[in-house]
């Protein structure tokens, strides 16, 4: 799939949320289709079990209309966190444009944060991407919890952002920082369009 | 039709919707006729074309005032010309339309059902871009669907640059808007202006209609308009039903949509979108473009500029192809294969195939050579006009018109010529080299046939057409009417014509006045009877080809005689030539005044050359009888 079809003028950017179980994946998705204009609004699926956890996946594919000639269409996922669902993460991070990790910015909760960062980059290993170089930005989930309950921006950044890649602190629930997530690494993906050699075997 | 002022460049905001169509109307108005021509802008109603006619005619009148520019709408041009016709001053409006630089013309959608002004059009195209001029047309679809339009004035209206303007987005209506307002010097309340934009509207005009009703609340001072009232204030148009909202109150959505319309523009390779364009510009002509969208699926394709020029080259090859096949072969026109670049191969085989089959316009006379042409003043000046154009066929007197009294070499001349140019080019030129009476038969002939086409193409492709005696196109309409469209096609593609008349073209009063301007706009040039010089030439040749030496004053005799013709000089060169073969090849000046009794004695028929013949008057023989039957017939069709 490409990620730009000048012949159809098409854009499609297939963008997967990543992170540990209950980091805020699913509730990021849901903040971007609560704001999404109803004429605008794909059906999103969520595949949820009996607690609200997701089970499969879930996708939102978001239809933002024609930009600058072409027919933009974003498609989030989000891969089920919990650690027993490693071929569900392994299926929906196939062909992906870019990866938001969701980092729960609760410091008991550093120890799964790092177990995932190291999954998502032996699942893109697997899948015969670049980890260093397939577009990912993190997100610091759950900034609004108590300060003695959470890890500072710079904390997470010295355990989680070895590389450096752009990163925003966020209140999925309320929608801070959920756009501005989203927006950094769709930039992020259509920056490759103009250094394809950088785009490697996709 | 008086421009609008307001509508300039600088009051026209441009967006990705109709960016291609500006700097396409701008790069016309700043050369016009040298850059895109014509210019053909299609778009749904209300958004901006008749604003970029009136910028494009503005700005190229500022640039260079003298230009003589006209803004005319279809229907404007449609009543005009029914007036014209109506006073009967048709040629007038003709003359007055072909002297314009730059012609504006709106909606030409409506040339729908309107065969005579779409012919006038189609000539009015002719005249104006052979000279230069620019034309710019607007219309709200694409020339292949304006109904019933003349494939001729189709191909004209493609044949230059044909952009398409869409509805503008969402920063491109506030702009708009709030350059409304500056216009009216209102302020609105902020947000006001960005909850307009973001109602849907079938067009800008709508749009501004809007802008204007609240304009007009806030003035007369009705209160000012605040985002909440305007859904009041606009009724239904704001509210649900036909118009939708955009985009929630909350920015958020939005902010993200523009920031990532800025990443999107700056990250897309423009020289792909442009490839783009042209593919979908191309398939809306009908072209297949398979090759460019494997060019486009294609990641690693290394230069869509090159690809795009490669096509574009190729279409206008399969366009030619098209003209010279389906001139050849009727029934092939409307094949699927002119649309395919890559069926140009196969059109290229059955083109030749065609060529093949078809036969050729009649070749000059193989026997009237140049070499055989004797030079006196009283022919010089055409036989070196006619030395001219076999040097550079096409670029110096294009046409060619020698005229003089029958027998002074006209015809001669004429296949002379053909002869020449053949020689020159080793061959490779098709010269047509026909009298003007069998060009009517032949016309006649094909009408009858249903081949019209097939002789139109075969005169279309000759590289020079030489026609003798073109006064015996007298009252034939459709021959001169056809002749006309030849003449123009050959010109325009720099092929030389050479035509004779018995008359200066001026006198050709039963000729239509379009053709005898054009025979007047090349060289005319006249055939005087034989001068002295010329007869002793013409007389020693015919001598010395029975092998007889005349004396001086033999030939000097001879050459004294006042003959009105060539062929009368001729005619007593071989008579003296007769004579001297039964005197042992001695001359003497007394037999010149035999030949000249027997001349004045006997006058001679060109039939019976030395017969007796019932006229003892020259002048009640009719000499050149002239071909009727093609004008009998022309008449009666």
């Amino acid at each position: 799939m490409s990620l730009v079809n000048y012949a159809t003028r098409e854009i499609t950017c297939k963008i997967v949320y990543y992170g540990p179980g209950r980091s805020g994946k699913t509730t990021n998705l849901h903040y971007v289709y609560g704001q999404v204009p109803d004429e605008r609004k794909g059906k999103m699926v969520s595949l949820a079990t009996q607690t609200d956890r997701t089970l499969f996946f879930d996708f939102l594919p978001l239809d933002l209309g024609t930009i600058s000639g072409f027919t933009t269409r974003l498609q989030l996922y989000t891969v089920p966190g919990q650690v027993y669902y490693q071929a569900t993460r392994k299926l929906v991070l196939q062909g992906a444009d870019g990866v938001v990790f969701v980092a729960d910015s609760q410091a008991r909760q550093l120890d799964e944060n790092i177990e995932s960062l190291q999954d998502l980059h032996a699942n893109l290993g697997n899948q015969g991407m670049d980890p260093r170089t397939v577009p990912l930005v993190l997100q610091y989930n759950k900034q609004d919890l108590p300060r003695d309950m959470i890890m500072s921006v710079d904390d997470l950044d010295e355990a989680l952002n070895f590389r450096g890649v752009p990163r925003f602190a966020a209140d999925a629930l309320h929608g801070v920082g959920v756009f501005e997530t989203l927006r950094g690494i769709a930039e992020l993906v259509l920056k490759r369009l103009a250094s394809p050699a950088e785009a490697g075997s996709r | 039709m008086p421009l609008d002022p307001r509508s300039r460049f600088d009051t026209f905001v441009v967006g990705a919707a109709n960016r291609l169509a500006v700097s396409a109307a701008r790069a016309v108005a700043q050369s016009p006729g040298a850059a895109y021509n014509p210019l053909f802008i299609y778009a749904p109603s209300g958004l901006g074309k008749t604003h970029l006619l009136s910028a494009i005619g503005q700005l190229a009148k500022q640039l260079q005032p003298d230009l003589q520019v006209e803004y005319i709408t279809t229907d404007e041009l449609v009543e005009q010309l029914h007036q014209a016709v109506t006073r009967g001053e048709t040629e007038a409006f003709r003359q007055r339309l072909a002297e314009l630089d730059v012609l504006l013309l709106d909606d030409v959608q409506f040339l729908t059902g309107r065969q005579e002004t779409q012919s006038e059009l189609l000539r009015l195209f002719n005249v104006l871009q052979r000279s230069g001029k620019q034309i710019v047309l607007t219309s709200d679809r694409p020339p292949a669907e304006i109904a019933d339009l003349d494939d001729r004035l189709m191909t004209r209206f493609s044949g230059g640059l044909l952009v398409d303007m869409g509805a503008p987005d969402y920063e491109t209506r506030v702009a708009i808007l709030r350059r409304r307002c500056d216009e009216r010097d209102v302020t609105f309340a902020p947000g006001v202006v960005e909850e307009v934009a973001r109602v849907v509207f079938a067009n800008v005009r709508e749009m501004q209609g809007a802008i204007n009703r609240l304009i007009a609340f806030q003035t007369l001072g009705e209160g000012d308009v605040t985002v909440e009232s305007i859904r009041g204030l606009l009724g239904d148009r704001a509210n649900g039903g036909g118009p939708q909202r955009l985009t929630p109150k909350s920015g958020e959505y939005e902010s993200f949509l523009s920031g990532l319309a800025v990443a999107v523009a700056q990250h897309i390779d423009a020289r792909r979108v442009k490839l783009v364009e042209s593919t979908a510009e191309w398939r809306t002509q009908g072209y297949r473009t398979a090759a460019l969208e494997r060019a486009l699926q294609n990641a690693e394709t290394a230069d869509p500029d090159a690809l795009l020029k490669e096509y574009e080259e190729k279409v206008t090859r399969l366009r030619a192809l098209e003209q010279e096949i389906v001139a050849l072969d009727p029934s092939q026109r409307g094949s699927v294969q002119f649309r395919d670049p890559e069926a140009i191969d196969d059109l290229e085989r059955l083109a030749e195939m065609l060529r093949a089959e078809s036969s050729p316009p009649p070749p000059p006379d193989a026997s009237l050579v140049r070499a055989e042409f004797e030079v006196g003043p009283s022919n010089q000046l055409a036989v070196h006009a006619a030395d001219a154009i076999v040097e550079e066929p096409g670029l110096r007197y294009n046409p060619l018109v020698i005229h003089g009294g029958p027998g002074v070499g006209k015809t001669h001349l004429l296949h002379a010529i053909g002869n020449e140019l053949l020689a020159a080019s080793g061959g490779a030129m098709t010269i047509a080299c026909v009298n003007a009476s069998d060009f009517v038969n032949e016309l006649i002939a094909a009408l009858q046939d249903s081949a019209i086409e097939t002789w139109r193409g075969r005169y279309r492709r000759v590289d020079a057409l030489l026609i003798d005696q073109i006064e015996m196109f007298a009252g034939t309409e459709r021959t001169q009417d056809e002749f006309f469209h030849l003449f123009n096609t050959l010109t325009e593609a720099g092929k030389q014509v050479v035509l004779t008349s018995s008359r200066a073209p001026r006198t050709l009063t039963e000729m239509d006045e379009r053709l005898r301007s054009r025979f007047e706009g090349g060289l005319v040039v006249e055939m005087q009877p034989p001068d002295r010089l010329l007869r002793e030439k013409l007389i020693a040749r015919q001598l010395a080809a029975a092998g007889v030496t005349p004396a001086p004053d033999v030939l000097h005799a001879a050459a004294g005689l006042e003959l009105p013709t060539a062929r009368d000089v001729l005619r007593v060169g071989e008579r003296l030539a007769e004579m001297a073969m039964h005197s042992r090849g001695r001359l003497t000046s007394a037999d010149v005044s035999r030949v000249t009794a027997v001349r004045r004695s006997t006058p001679v028929h060109r039939a019976t050359p030395s017969g007796d013949t019932p006229f003892g008057d020259r002048e009640k023989t009719v000499w050149d009888w002239p071909d009727l039957s093609g004008r009998i017939i022309e008449d009666l069709r």
